[in-house]
């Protein structure tokens, strides 16, 4: 047995994100089952699991795509306030354009296949109600650029991009509107293990750079390694353990999360 | 006791080819179109004697409305003597016994295909503007439940990035026709496959706009003194199609909206696409009388 | 002597359920560390010294016990802290120092070096020229600054990682065989940045299969082997 850990007692801040006590279910399967998760701001929160474990709905919960049947959901940001699940279309829709910036497994949930690349960048932009051409254009430049898009593919519709490229517009069309939290959802699975890397090493700097809180979802342990500074592991639906990323992967306590990283390649 | 005194001579069942119901209803659903501008009213379309596609939607609009005091005009395209303009017309006279007129300001209902006319309407007077697609975010949004959302929220975001991605491909903006325009700050519609040059006309206008597509089953209206805003980046300024200069190869009249005809040589001619503009021009130069009103475009320009 | 880690009858053992057993590592750990103190843990191969440490930063959970460890945010038992907590404690207060270097791919040296004062909140530029500044320290050649490590050999990686680590001066410093694979030069400059984060005032915890080196540095030893002496009384060890 191991000891029960303290409420924080240094970091006063609160935060950014809190997720409590969400249950989903469809049909006969509970997808998630009274689940609760947080993140501080700045901090990386990695969710690994296998396929089914209900992360990847959590996640749409956090991009208020899917509504759980309990449990609440608030972002501690100004002008916001009060249980996320409770907004209406309206301003679920103004939130999730300003504060949440998301990147999907596959490329075509995020993207307009056939528009430019810069147009699917801008449209983030527009959504929130941006109107000059210029600024559309500078914006959309500047956020491929941070995403190391090659900017000679700048109007390049997506359907003619490599798979690395393609999240990589996604990325930028994520971080477009300096969203206060970045959800990605297995953003480098089904990519060649180099790109990989890169578009990892992107995540990585932007995190950095700009101390971004991030929820990344991800069967790879690899990536989650790389990129989370706190884990929290999912089966079936609940949260089996959490903890410091290096803890997890050095300490695993459930006997689901040994066999997890035991099976690490 | 003979036939003659048991029956009555021979009478339509109903006035104006639509009977009670469908005219109430579509009376009921233009109210509705005029109190929120701009916003799409489903309503039932009944058949009419004429295919889907043709027009039905302004003449239910049109036989809703006429009496046998009312002056009808019918233009396609700004002509009122092409085929359809002639037969819409003619029909609607047979069996409501309006009359009718080609003259811009002597009509009290205008029904109209492609165009606005280019004299000024007046309050007294009613433009019916024959809709194919009502749906301005189809081009963005194929799923239209989906699109009525997005009119529900004006989330009208991806409008601006059609108009983006033309600018991007073609350095300038491609749209000709129904051009989108946001009415009365509110509802984006599409006011028919007009001219951009059209589009300004409809901006607080005097007069009565309804816009309704037959096959669509959709009917929308412009209220008299509405604002009517193209869709544009506030660094890229709306242009109309640049006919300012042009002038009529047949009547000499110069500054309104022309078709092109293409030369044997390559080069184009131009028309006055307002046929019954060129008419009363002509007519003005052949020392009939004036008999031209005033118009929208003066030199060319539109006065702001 | 200001107290910096307190550690009281830590027990530190390892379950596997897969195989249905429990391994222990130690029990019963307890002695402290002040301010600038150097503490050597000694004991054979497998009597948990790595394992302490470990448990110390956290990456591994204790079963008992406590480490009371004297915060600039007040006294802290990292035993039971939040995570949030030990993450904000290792980016201000307390370091790690490990044989092994986590390159990433496309981060250039200097880069890897500078991330503990950019987190630490240093401009971009001040911070590239302190961690330019540590490379020359540990014998990492200039034109090797820009480079990306993944492709470097074992030594210059360990350099790179060792001024990463050593770069900010922390309360606390958990040293895991450092000086493994370091060439004679590099050594050097390893214990002169220690003693110069010793004087001031860095408590050390260290792990030295080959403690020559730092023997100069030692205050004192804790012997991790079971049933060894209690180290209170091996204050007084010749070294």
């Amino acid at each position: 047995m191991t000891l029960t850990l303290d409420a924080p007692r240094i970091v006063e801040t609160r935060p950014l994100l809190e997720v409590h006590g969400v249950s989903k279910s469809y049909g006969t399967v509970q997808a998630v089952r009274n689940v609760s998760a947080h993140a501080y701001p700045g901090e990386v929160l990695g969710i690994v699991g296998e396929s089914g474990s209900g992360k990847s709905t959590l996640l749409r919960m956090m991009n208020l795509e899917e509504i759980p049947e309990t449990g609440s959901y608030t972002l501690d940001l100004p002008d916001v306030s009060g249980n996320l699940f409770e907004l209406d279309r309206f301003a679920r829709r103004m939130l999730c354009a300003t504060k949440i910036g998301i990147v999907y497994q596959n490329p075509h949930l995020g993207l307009l296949m056939k528009h430019s690349s810069s147009g699917n960048v801008a449209e983030r932009l527009l959504v929130a109600g941006e109107r000059s051409f210029a600024t559309l254009r500078q914006a959309a430049t500047e956020a491929l650029e941070a995403s190391e898009f090659p900017l000679d593919r700048l109007d390049a519709p997506p359907i003619e991009l490599s798979g690395g490229m393609q999240q990589r517009v996604q990325l930028a069309k994520a971080i477009a509107l300096e969203p206060a939290l970045l959800l990605l959802d297995e953003p480098t699975t089904g990519l060649d293990v180099s790109v990989q890397a890169l578009v990892l090493d992107t995540l990585k700097r932007l995190q950095q750079d700009r101390q971004i809180t991030m929820v990344i979802v991800s069967h790879d342990l690899g990536v989650i390694r790389t990129l989370a500074d706190r884990v929290m592991v999912m089966r079936r639906g609940e949260v089996v353990e959490t903890g410091l990323a290096d803890q997890i992967f050095q300490d695993p306590q459930h006997p689901y999360t040994q066999q997890l990283v035991h099976a690490k390649l | 006791m003979s036939l003659s005194t048991l029956t009555k001579p021979w009478e339509a069942m109903s006035y104006g080819f639509l009977d009670g119901s469908a005219k109430r209803e579509l009376r009921r659903k233009m109210l509705k179109s005029v109190a929120v501008p701009g916003c799409q009213m489903p309503y039932a379309s009944r058949e009419v004697p004429m295919a889907r596609g043709w027009g039905t939607g302004g003449l239910q609009v049109s036989l809703t409305l006429v009496n046998p005091q009312t002056r009808v005009k019918v233009i396609d395209q700004g002509a009122d003597d092409s085929v359809n303009a002639a037969s819409i017309r003619r029909f609607i006279a047979r069996v409501a016994g309006t009359h009718t007129t080609m003259d811009t300001l002597e009509a009290d209902l205008i029904q109209s295909r492609h165009r606005i006319p280019e004299e000024i309407l007046r309050e007294d007077q009613v433009l019916v503007l024959q809709v194919p697609n009502p749906e301005p975010l189809r081009p963005v949004q194929p799923n239209m439940s989906i699109a009525r959302q997005m009119h529900a929220d004006a989330d009208y975001g991806r409008m601006w990035l059609q108009l983006y991605e033309q600018i991007v491909r073609s350095g300038r903006v491609m749209q000709g026709a129904s051009y989108p325009s946001l009415v009365n700050g509110r509802h984006v519609m599409t006011p028919s496959p007009i001219p951009r040059w059209d589009v300004p006309k409809l901006h607080m206008a005097k007069h009565l706009t309804i816009l309704s597509a037959g096959r669509e089953k959709r009917i929308f209206a412009v209220p008299p003194f509405t604002r009517v805003e193209p869709l544009v980046f506030s660094d890229v300024p709306y242009k109309v199609e640049g006919h300012g200069h042009l002038t009529c190869t047949r009547s000499g009249t110069t500054g309104f909206f022309m078709n092109e005809i293409p030369q044997d040589d390559g080069s184009s001619a131009f028309e006055v696409s307002d046929s019954e503009w060129g008419v009363k021009t002509i007519r003005a130069h052949d020392g009939e009388g004036e008999s031209r009103g005033e118009t929208w475009y003066k030199d060319g320009e539109m006065p702001q | 002597m200001t107290q910096v880690l307190e550690i009281d009858r830590l027990k530190k053992g390892f379950s596997l359920h897969h195989l249905d057993k429990d391994i222990p590592a130690f029990e019963d750990v307890s002695f402290s560390v002040a301010a600038g103190e150097f503490v050597l843990l000694k004991g054979a191969n497998g009597a948990g010294k790595s394992t302490l440490l470990r448990t110390l930063y956290r990456s591994y959970l204790p079963l008992a016990g406590e480490i009371r460890f004297h915060s600039s945010h007040g006294v802290i038992d990292l035993a039971r802290a939040a995570d949030v907590d030990v993450a904000h404690l290792r980016r201000t207060e307390i370091g790690f120092v490990t044989q092994f270097l986590t390159a990433r791919p496309r981060v250039r040296a200097e880069a890897i070096v500078a991330e503990p004062l950019r987190l630490a909140g240093w401009e971009p530029e001040a911070a590239l020229d302190a961690a330019r500044k540590a490379l020359a320290t540990f014998g990492v050649k200039p034109d090797l600054w820009a480079a990306y490590p993944t492709t470097f050999s074992g030594g210059e990686q360990q350099k790179v990682n060792l001024a990463r680590a050593l770069i900010l001066p922390q309360k606390l410093l958990m040293l895991d065989e450092p000086t493994a694979s370091l060439d004679a030069n590099a050594r050097r400059a390893l214990v002169a940045r220690l003693k110069e984060l010793k004087d001031q005032g860095t408590a050390m915890i260290g792990v030295f299969h080959h403690p020559d080196d730092v023997m100069h540095l030692i205050d004192r030893i804790v012997d991790l082997t079971p049933d060894a002496v209690p180290q209170e009384e091996r204050d007084d060890v010749a070294l």
